[in-house]
């Protein structure tokens, strides 16, 4: 492995690992008050500052981490799993699967998600809890971003459909739903890994995105979304750079995700 | 037909790719507008307005705030009502906005349609000048370069991009272009460094082509469809980006209009617009198909 991407791993297991340990690690609760102390800048008791409801910064720093990292895996292993299911199938089975299952995917793909996952994430009812709201907008980003992922896998198991093993297992009467999991999809683990990397950036920004606008994870819980719309009020952000953190270290997961993976795997 | 070695499509094929582009457009129209309908009925939240929590409004107004939106509850209903009246031209009523759909896309379109064409002239230019110059010049520390400051705009999500631009008051379609710059930049890049490396191009700079006229007859012509491809690709990257740049920089365009339907529930807009994105992804990606064939198929 090239000394840069261990670099980058080393960066992504850190970050990982402190968010998962965010219980240890933050000071203080997530939504824990500190009315006396909004808005406070960088002290030995707030390493980052607090926000303007008092709470402290770093440790909903940690704490949208663990969400923006956990979840954005989970949203890829959907996406993926659906790649797997939609694109093995019809180019496995070929004929009008394959042009059945393909079409679909061209749909999918001509449809544009971000309104989609805008419109879906506003209809949610007034009182929808934040925990639902994590849930529902990272299943939905998993929902919507599988059709690139399948087209890809169709055409590497219409390379194995008519491969010698493929045609030996089937001589020996295996069934098209043992073949398929069995024999066709495990060669295929390389192109559905790169696809599983692939998306975890996207939809790290997806969230991102959706979180400035007001429409991802809902307060209090914090998510790299809404801790970026501190930025919103960017002239704030010029005199207190600590405002940046999390911008920082989102660019600093999605460029060691970008690094990780081959270049020849990259879209 | 074949001519010096191409098959040249007659104006019968072409007829029948052109037809059977039109198809899938139609089929993916109707299929994305029942689509957004659908998952917009069946949200948990569908129905709710905020109106209903006035505790001003009496029990008789709550209800006919209900009752007003009678109408889309049952999606098949709504989705032919709607159909029926799109050919007649009436594209419904915006809800929150208080006004005709066709009145707000007649003001709303333009500006978004050409924040979206120089954002992509923009991104394109800059993308594919700095990954030509890149694949022609060979010199690793300009790679880097080019690779860094594309991978840092690949990295930012388009809405703290668009708070960048407010900070340096910079227009809409530059905040567009610098997220499409990057995906141009690093698929055209490899792409053209592909093209370099193969060995006819190789022997073609052995015996001392000048680097023109290794480029226009070599390389691009490689090139071309997949960057035609990448063109159709880019726009729907573009119409993607609007949404976050137009909200933060409150550019009156489509995407902040989809924003502000989205916060007012609006069903009407909400459909609308995602045909009207739909519309022009696939007419995009149909007519870069269209190109590519052209392209194949032309006589040497």
């Amino acid at each position: 492995m090239k000394p840069r991407r261990q670099f980058a791993v080393g960066i992504l297991i850190l970050v990982f690992l402190a968010s998962l340990m965010a219980n240890q690690l933050a000071p203080v609760s997530y939504s824990h008050q500190f009315r006396e102390s909004a808005n406070a800048p960088p002290s030995h008791e707030f390493p980052l500052g607090t926000d303007d409801l008092g709470r402290d910064r770093l440790s909903r720093l940690l704490y949208g981490s663990r969400i923006s990292l956990l979840l954005a895996p989970v949203a890829a292993l959907i996406a993926t799993a659906l790649a797997a299911l939609v694109g093995g199938t019809a180019g496995y089975l070929g004929g009008w699967w394959e042009r059945v299952g393909m079409g679909f995917s061209d749909l999918f793909m001509s449809l544009p998600w971000l309104f989609l996952l805008l419109t879906f994430r506003a209809m949610l009812p007034l009182n929808v809890s934040p925990l639902a709201s994590v849930i529902i907008t990272f299943t939905l980003l998993g929902l919507l971003g599988w059709a690139a992922a399948a087209r890809v896998v169709c055409a590497g198991a219409r390379a194995l459909r008519n491969s010698e093993f493929v045609l030996q297992a089937r001589t020996h009467g295996c069934g098209d739903f043992r073949l398929l999991i069995w024999h066709v999809l495990p060669p295929l683990k390389p192109v559905l890994y790169a696809q599983f990397w692939i998306s975890i950036p996207v939809f790290i920004l997806s969230e991102a995105n959706l979180g400035v606008l007001g429409l991802g994870v809902a307060e209090p819980l914090p998510s790299w979304g809404n801790l970026l719309r501190d930025l919103e009020n960017y002239r704030a952000a010029l005199t207190s750079p600590w405002l940046l953190a999390p911008l920082f270290l989102l660019v600093l997961v999605v460029a060691c995700f970008q690094t990780v993976l081959p270049e020849e795997d990259l879209p | 037909m074949w001519v010096h070695g191409y098959k040249r499509l007659n104006r019968h094929m072409w007829l029948h790719r052109i037809i059977r582009h039109m198809l899938i457009v139609s089929a993916t129209v109707l299929f994305g507008g029942f689509f957004g309908a659908t998952l917009v009925r069946v949200a948990p939240g569908f129905g709710v307005d905020e109106q209903q929590l006035d505790t001003r409004l009496s029990n008789e107004s709550v209800q006919a705030i209900r009752h007003s939106r009678d109408s889309e509850r049952d999606i098949f209903g709504f989705y032919t009502q709607y159909l029926g009246g799109l050919f007649r031209g009436n594209l419904g009523f915006s809800h929150s906005l208080g006004r005709p759909v066709t009145q707000l896309l007649a003001e709303r379109v333009p500006v978004t349609f050409y924040s979206v064409i120089k954002g992509l002239v923009g991104g394109w230019l800059v993308g594919l000048v700095l990954a030509l110059s890149a694949a022609m010049l060979r010199s690793k520390t300009y790679d880097f370069a080019c690779t860094l400051a594309s991978g840092f705009f690949l990295c930012l999500p388009s809405a703290v991009l668009a708070i960048l631009f407010l900070l340096i008051q910079g227009p809409v379609p530059l905040g567009i272009g610098l997220t499409v710059f990057p995906k141009i930049f690093r698929y055209a890049r490899n792409l053209l460094v592909q093209a370099y490396a193969l060995p006819h191009v190789l022997t073609a700079q052995s015996k001392g082509l000048s680097g023109g006229r290794i480029l226009f007859w070599h390389v691009l012509p490689l090139a071309t469809p997949q960057l035609v491809a990448l063109a159709g690709a880019s726009v729907t990257v573009a119409l993607g980006a609007a949404i976050p740049i137009e909200v933060v920089c409150d550019s009156p365009g489509i995407g902040q209009l989809a924003w502000l339907a989205a916060l007012g529930r609006d069903l009407p807009v909400l459909v609308v617009l995602t045909i009207l994105v739909t519309v022009i992804t696939v007419l995009a990606n149909a007519t870069a198909d269209l190109a590519i064939s052209a392209l194949r198929h032309r006589p040497s």
